[in-house]
């Protein structure tokens, strides 16, 4: 990249400095922390975040937001679940497309509402979250999916690997996010996404189709969430109508603002999303190294999302909200 | 006219109504290929709009379009674009988080969603743009935080890239220095031997002469003439552009001046305006004449408080004044009815009572709690001083016409009582009839002692109003003409820019 | 670009008909009247007058945020955090009460919090100019944290005398729908008769042009954010009483309702629409809906989606309407 091309990676460089010098900093007090197994437990936390931080980056690129992900994880997992249940001999991989394709037709679905009716996606996604999850609870008849009933070479999926001990969840994890930059980078889709958030009135004049992107965005993100799904599955042996993606949709918030994704659209990155997505790994595995109990978790998050939206603001100085505070 | 140069474009009875009010009357034209036209005009002429129409911004609601002899249709800015038609806007569109050579791209490359982006070709031919056009900006930077001549050059680069055939500038050299403008000027030369067509919309006479070939002068929506550039004078330019108006607006009343209630100093605002030193007397009219971009709006603004100057004072009634907000303003009498009634003015969905009030709060409540009767009697003295027409106060001021909105907003000032009156294009966009009331109303207010800036962009109005003439140019004031001494020619040359190019 | 016409001098006005009841605050009654009737369908137990009015007390505390959050849409803001705010200043409040200090003054504390809550919430949006959107967002995570920091995972307990708010009875309704309906009378008067009131709608319809107006727009909003902050530490305080000891997850997913309740009275998520009124109707179709469910077995989770979707029609059915009384 050529000198001026740093303007882009400024943001990216910092959160980089910032997480070398916090690991750094825990790590001189308990040297434990700067260990591979230590980088691993890292990892491990953040497979699930990373795939829902890229699809939640892509949404708020277009200009929009999407509450509803956790719950669209709650539900494709369910549905995964369940399909392992009523069908113990089906391969396991099946559970794969399934989950994508549950996830898809829910994001569309938030994407039809956003473009047929005109709809704020906040709300409407605000309003899908409880519906997704109520249908979870429904489909599941308020019961959790046990250990028993998960195929174990999903669940071994966390824990064996093909290359350098890292977990296939890790890999999937990754690659994700190397798609999500080939997409947003090298494809006319991407652009456009990008197109639309910093312009919405523009894209049109440009030869945009508005609703074709807003909803295969919308859908990606489902889609995303699925896969998501699963992998929480595999991550954690079983799936619960009430916790599973309860909150998920808060930390990949948090991941996405670290990030430097903004939310007037048209602005992110996906090294950015990574780096913020490892910041709050690294938050998340010094706290019970450090005697912190892990109930600050959420503070911290919280407090973290507000430092970075202020040096955003005092440092480029772009982005005056919107009169709707942004709900637009 | 050479029978047998090849035309361009044809354009037969072309006309534009907007909302029942004509601004487009029956223009024909023609555009040879190879050739560089020039568009003339004032303020609000259909120069502008006649070119919205060739770029698909804007549909005829008469006349026909044909290009290279066969009829054409421009239903969008998309379909202008195939047809090769290219359109610069004075304020450039752009995606501004995208890259320039991004802008320079976008939305003319073929293929679905996911083909790959070429990026070095893309890189490549935006550098090649950039250099033709002697441009040195990073073309991987973003767009947004260049300036508005680099955002031109884009605009101009996107155009090139695309092979326009018709390549239509709006006012594009405004915000050039001349050394960009010459080298524009090169490009535009050489497109014209490519066999292009530019259309070069502007009021900067001298660039005019040195730039095209033809011209073509609008006047109140019509198209005046057209003549080879070597056959006219700027004389004759300027006469046709103003010429006669039929009917003459007699001003009624004659105030008695009082002493001086507004008096600027000095008032500069970077990038705005800079050394702005006038004073308004009490029952005097200041016109303030200039075209559009020359700051006007801004030394207005900076008076009421919304976007304070930088640097100057300004004395309200001989006392020094802090304004800071409008609040300050409005407490020391000022009062400010915005250019953009949509956007500054009007509260859209509110009742036409409620906009009425707005500025009034402490005279309808004087405990804080709204009176109804308080209200009531301000509304309808308002509305029967001003004849503002409407069905019911309660109605959505959005239902009013622009004329009684107007009227509305005046309305709501004059209820403050203020001392000095500030009005900013007052009667853009109103008809005849309603303009004649708003003259004598404005007439009547400086008879009553009030002290009043008129901005205008119409000559006629500003000849008939005022007292006296400031006139603007690029942030500056460049003249003060008396009103025995004030006409047409001499605001408007005034008014045009004097930048010399550099040789 | 004119806009003016001959041909459209004068447009006539509504009839006064219309402009009483096409408006989303009937939209809002009748769905209440519906789901009277369906809900008495299901069981006879529902058309109790003192059966529904004990239902509202458990989400009295909500639905006074919610006419609060009211005004901060109204104009042209957002909030999600109230529901965390509700949540840790009740903890302060049981925590420093626990800790030794008299009730009254822990009472105190517990508002200042939520005053400083809100103050945070003022100073990012519209000082710093962030989108209120995003700043809640994160203040909503910070607070329902830092409560989870305060009280951990045990529930802190309020002392026997402050307990049962709720038991209160005036004329035999509930304390806390009495304040509910104060509350709402005293906000509605606010909103609808007073200067502040009408200049709030301004703001929210078109800022630049309240601006210009002399409207002071940035006070008003630090100013209702603040007493949304405040409002929801006592509603805080109140589920306390109520409750009888607090937990960090009180009201977890609370900002869910108190928006709903908004946007199924009428308010406009882009700001200058909305009434008190109308959220008030909607806070006590959201408890016959909600009790009508529970009276018909239903389980909580078909209850959730229920709510989502009627969130999405109640959205859907505003900007209509809206779309259609606006030409």
């Amino acid at each position: 990249m050529n000198v001026l091309g740093s303007i882009f990676f400024r943001r990216e460089s910092g959160i980089l400095v910032m997480i070398i010098l916090f690991c750094l900093a825990v790590g001189l007090y308990k040297p434990q922390f700067l260990t591979l197994s230590s980088l691993r437990i890292i990892l491990l936390l953040t497979p699930l975040i990373m795939i829902g931080a890229m699809a939640q980056m892509l949404v708020l690129v277009a200009r929009h937001v999407d509450l509803s992900i956790g719950s669209m994880l709650g539900f494709s997992a369910m549905v995964v679940g369940l399909m392992y249940r009523e069908f113990p001999e089906i391969w396991w991989m099946v559970g794969f497309p399934v989950a994508i394709l549950t996830g898809a037709t829910l994001g569309l679905f938030n994407g039809l509402l956003v473009t047929i009716f005109k709809l704020p996606s906040i709300i409407v996604t605000l309003g899908t979250l409880s519906l997704y999850r109520g249908l979870t609870f429904i489909i599941s008849d308020a019961r959790q999916i046990n250990r028993s009933v998960i195929p174990t070479e999903l669940k071994v999926m966390s824990r064996t690997s093909p290359v350098f001990d890292i977990p296939w969840i890790i890999l999937i994890a990754f690659g994700i996010a190397v798609m999500a930059y080939f997409v947003a980078r090298h494809t006319q889709f991407g652009r456009q996404i990008y197109a639309l958030g910093s312009n919405p009135k523009a894209a049109p004049l440009r030869g945009i189709d508005v609703t074709k992107v807003t909803l295969v965005v919308f859908a990606l993100a489902g889609a995303l969430s699925g896969l998501a799904g699963i992998l929480y599955a595999s991550r954690w042996g079983f799936v619960n109508p009430s916790n599973t993606g309860a909150g998920f949709e808060f930390q990949v918030i948090a991941a996405v603002v670290i990030g430097g994704v903004s939310i007037n659209g048209g602005v992110g990155t996906v090294m950015g999303t990574v780096l913020g997505v490892l910041l709050l790994g690294c938050v998340s595995a010094a706290l019970p190294l450090l005697g912190i109990p892990g109930s600050t978790q959420n503070a911290i998050f919280g407090a973290v999302i507000l430092v970075a939206l202020l040096i955003d603001r005092t440092v480029r100085h772009r982005g005056v909200a919107s009169v709707s505070g942004g709900a637009a | 006219m050479i029978a047998d140069v090849p035309m361009l474009i044809e354009a037969r009875g072309i006309s534009k109504q907007f909302g029942g009010v004509e601004v487009l009357s029956d223009v024909d034209l023609d555009l040879h290929v190879g050739e560089i036209h020039a568009l003339l005009g004032e303020n609000g002429a259909g120069k502008s709009t006649f070119a919205k129409i060739l770029a698909g911004v804007h549909r005829p609601t008469r006349g026909t379009l044909s290009m290279n002899g066969d009829p054409v249709d421009v239903p969008s800015p998309i379909a202008a674009q195939k047809l090769g038609i290219a359109l610069i806007h004075q304020e450039p569109v752009s995606f501004p988080d995208l890259s320039v050579a991004e802008n320079i791209v976008m939305g003319r490359q073929g293929g679905g969603l996911l083909t790959r982006v070429p990026w070095t070709e893309i890189i490549a031919d935006a550098r090649r743009y950039m250099d033709m056009l002697g441009v040195s900006i990073d073309v991987n930077r973003p767009m947004r935080g260049l300036s508005i001549a680099n955002q031109q050059m884009v605009e101009i680069a996107r155009s090139l890239a695309s092979n326009s055939r018709l390549i239509i500038m709006d006012e594009p050299t405004a915000p050039l220095t001349p050394r960009e403008v010459e080298t524009l000027f090169s490009i535009a030369r050489r497109l014209r031997e490519e066999g292009r067509t530019i259309v070069f919309i502007s009021h900067r006479l001298e660039e005019v002469r040195m730039l095209c070939d033809r011209l073509t002068i609008f006047r109140d929506g019509a198209h005046i003439a057209t003549h080879a550039i070597e056959n006219i004078s700027d004389e004759e330019i300027i006469r046709l552009m103003i010429g006669r108006t039929l009917k003459k607006y007699r001003r009624k009343h004659t105030a008695v001046i009082g002493e001086k209630t507004l008096e600027v100093s000095n008032l500069s605002l970077l990038g705005a305006f800079e050394d702005i030193s006038f004073s308004v007397r009490r029952g005097e009219i200041i016109g303030l004449a200039g075209l559009v971009g020359a700051g006007r709006t801004d030394v207005a603004r900076a008076i009421f408080g919304v976007a304070p100057a930088t640097s100057g004072s300004i004395r309200v009634g001989g006392i020094e004044a802090r304004i800071n907000r409008p609040t300050d303003a409005i407490e020391l009498g000022i009062a400010f009815v915005p250019e953009d009634r949509a956007g500054d003015g009007i509260f859209a969905t509110l009742s036409v009572e409620h906009n009425l009030t707005a500025a009034i709060p402490h005279k309808i409540a004087p405990n804080g709690v709204i009176r109804r009767e308080l209200e009531r009697g301000f509304s309808n003295k308002s509305v029967g001083d001003l004849s503002i027409r409407l069905a019911s106060l309660g109605q959505p001021i959005v239902e009013l016409s622009g004329g009684n909105q107007q009227k509305t907003i005046l309305a709501r000032w004059l209820l403050t009582e203020p001392e000095i009156l500030i009005l900013d294009e007052p009667t853009r966009g109103i008809d005849i009839g309603v303009k004649a009331e708003f003259y004598d109303m404005i007439g009547g207010l400086a008879k009553a002692g009030r002290a009043i800036l008129l901005i205008s962009s119409e000559l006629p109005e500003l000849l008939s109003l005022c007292d006296q003439i400031l006139v603007m140019s690029e942030g500056r004031l460049t003249a003060k003409i008396q009103r025995e001494d004030a006409t047409q020619e001499n605001i408007m040359l005034a008014a045009v820019p004097r930048k010399g190019l550099a040789a | 670009m004119t806009e003016t016409s001959t041909t459209r001098e004068l447009v006539p006005a509504r009839p006064t008909w219309h402009v009483v009841f096409v408006r989303p605050e009937t939209m809002t009654t009748l769905l209440i009247v519906i789901g009277l009737v369906g809900a008495s369908i299901l069981s006879p137990f529902f058309l109790d007058v003192n059966y529904i009015m004990r239902s509202f007390t458990l989400s009295a505390e909500m639905s006074i945020v919610a006419l609060v959050l009211t005004m901060v849409v109204i104009s042209g803001e957002i909030d999600l955090s109230p529901a965390a705010n509700m949540a840790l200043s009740a903890c302060v409040f049981a925590w420093v009460q626990e800790a030794g200090l008299p009730l009254p003054l822990a009472v105190v504390v517990g508002l200042v919090a939520g005053l400083a809550m809100g103050a945070l919430n003022a100073f990012m949006s519209i000082r710093m100019q962030l989108p209120s959107i995003i700043v809640t967002i994160g203040t909503l995570i910070f607070y329902r944290g830092l409560a989870q920091i305060i009280a951990g995972d045990r529930s802190i307990r309020v002392p026997e005398s402050f307990i049962g708010i709720n038991n209160v009875l005036i004329l035999g309704v509930p304390l806390p729908i009495i304040i509910f309906f104060v509350a709402a009378l005293f906000l509605g008067l606010v909103l609808g008769t007073t200067v502040i009131g009408r200049q709030i709608y301004q703001i929210g319809t078109n800022q630049a042009a309240a601006l210009h107006a002399g409207i002071e727009t940035k006070r008003i909003k630090v100013g209702l954010f603040l007493l949304l902050g405040v409002v929801s530490a006592a509603a805080g305080i109140m589920a306390a009483s109520r409750l009888g000891s607090v937990r960090y997850d009180l009201v977890l997913g609370g900002e869910l309702q108190m928006v709903l309740m908004a946007m199924l009275g009428g308010t406009y998520i882009f700001g200058g629409r909305g009434t008190i009124l109308g959220t008030c109707l909607a806070a006590w179709l959201l408890v016959i809906v909600s009790t009508g469910m529970t009276v018909a077995n239903l389980l909580p989770a078909i209850q959730l989606t229920v709510l989502g979707i009627l969130l999405i029609v109640a959205i859907i059915a505003t900007n209509f309407i809206y779309a259609r009384t606006q030409r």
